[in-house]
């Protein structure tokens, strides 16, 4: 529900970078999706291509979604183990004193632009 | 021939609303205005707690509402109505939450010379409000019982990011499986710094102790 949102502050960012380097027009933009950012991929990528297209800066501009799986790391048995198959309990000893090391993020990575050479 | 450049950014998106909050909170801080953002469920009491809580709390101390909603101003007008306090309405032009930049410019239209506390009610949603930073000075949430004590299990981030979290109707307990003390185990596994006031906007129970907790907070 808050994809909108996001697209909003992507595009935001993206105008700055693509003004800081001189781009008049971006082909595509990477981003990191973490797995639990509660950021729905082809929620954000609809998002993307309605709002986007309103922007001669980024018409035609291709969302990529990288995403970038949960790790949880465990403070008692000091392990690692994957987020979305266990939750917070450690599968190794039971443990709820557990934190997340990754996983959340909703970041771009980068912007390709076409250079004519 | 075209060749495609790469341009790196690595920058998390909620960056610059994170830095928007920031300046808004210190800048609050210097005016003196302590801003309550109060989140929750559509229905679970945020309006009538509230008009409960100002009621009380207005001969103390000088207080200001911004409603925030998709559409409509019914929110704005029963709080300016039963409390009397400054009511605006905010519309979030579709969006399901509020940040930094729109409580901002909601701000604007307050006069923060003649107010120490304003109170920030965010759109009814349990997912997007905790993403987005709002500049708030204290962040608090209210749970219904109606709604379940699992609720801080299925919505983990709002529970992690408020300093406060409010148990409304509570009145109706002995109507619903809902165990006060175990909602209060998972609220503190989210985060154990959480203050947890339980309350019934109806009877008016409970609410002193809220008024108690946030004439404490105030500077």
């Amino acid at each position: 529900m808050h994809e909108l949102g996001i697209v909003f502050y992507i595009i935001r960012d993206v105008k700055k970078a693509a003004e800081e380097n001189h781009v008049n027009h971006v082909d595509a933009v990477v981003m990191d999706i973490g797995e639990v950012s509660t950021v729905v991929p082809h929620l954000l990528t609809d998002c993307w291509r309605w709002a986007a297209d309103k922007e001669e800066l980024l018409k035609g501009c291709e969302l990529k979604v990288n995403t970038i799986p949960a790790v949880t790391w465990c403070d008692d048995c000091k392990r690692e183990y994957e987020t979305v198959k266990h939750g917070r309990t450690c599968p190794h000893c039971n443990s709820e004193n557990t934190w997340l090391l990754r996983g959340n993020e909703v970041e771009i990575r980068e912007i390709q632009v076409e250079t004519h050479s | 021939m075209d060749e495609v450049k790469v341009i790196e950014i690595k920058k998390s998106v909620f960056a610059e609303n994170e830095q928007d909050a920031n300046n808004l909170r210190q800048e609050l801080k210097d005016k003196g205005v302590f801003l309550l953002n109060l989140m929750s469920a559509p229905g679970s009491g945020k309006t009538s707690t509230l008009i409960q809580l100002i009621n009380r709390i207005k001969g103390k101390t000088r207080v200001a509402v911004m409603e925030a909603d998709i559409d409509s101003d019914v929110d704005a007008v029963k709080i300016k109505e039963k409390t009397g306090v400054p009511s605006i309405q905010l519309h979030t032009g579709g969006m399901c939450h509020l940040d930094a930049e729109m409580t901002r410019q909601g701000l604007d239209n307050v006069n923060l010379d003649e107010v120490d506390l304003v109170v920030l009610e965010n759109v009814g949603n349990l997912v997007c409000p905790a993403e987005f930073d709002t500049g708030a000075t204290c962040n608090a949430m209210i749970l219904s019982v109606p709604e379940g004590d699992d609720k801080p299990l299925k919505y983990p981030l709002m529970f992690t990011v408020c300093d406060l979290v409010i148990i409304n109707k509570m009145d109706v307990v002995p109507y619903f499986d809902f165990d006060l003390e175990r909602c209060k185990k998972y609220i503190h596994l989210r985060n154990p710094q959480a203050q947890i006031i339980p309350v019934s906007a109806k009877t008016g129970h409970g609410i002193d102790h809220l008024v108690e907790w946030l004439l404490k907070q105030l500077p």
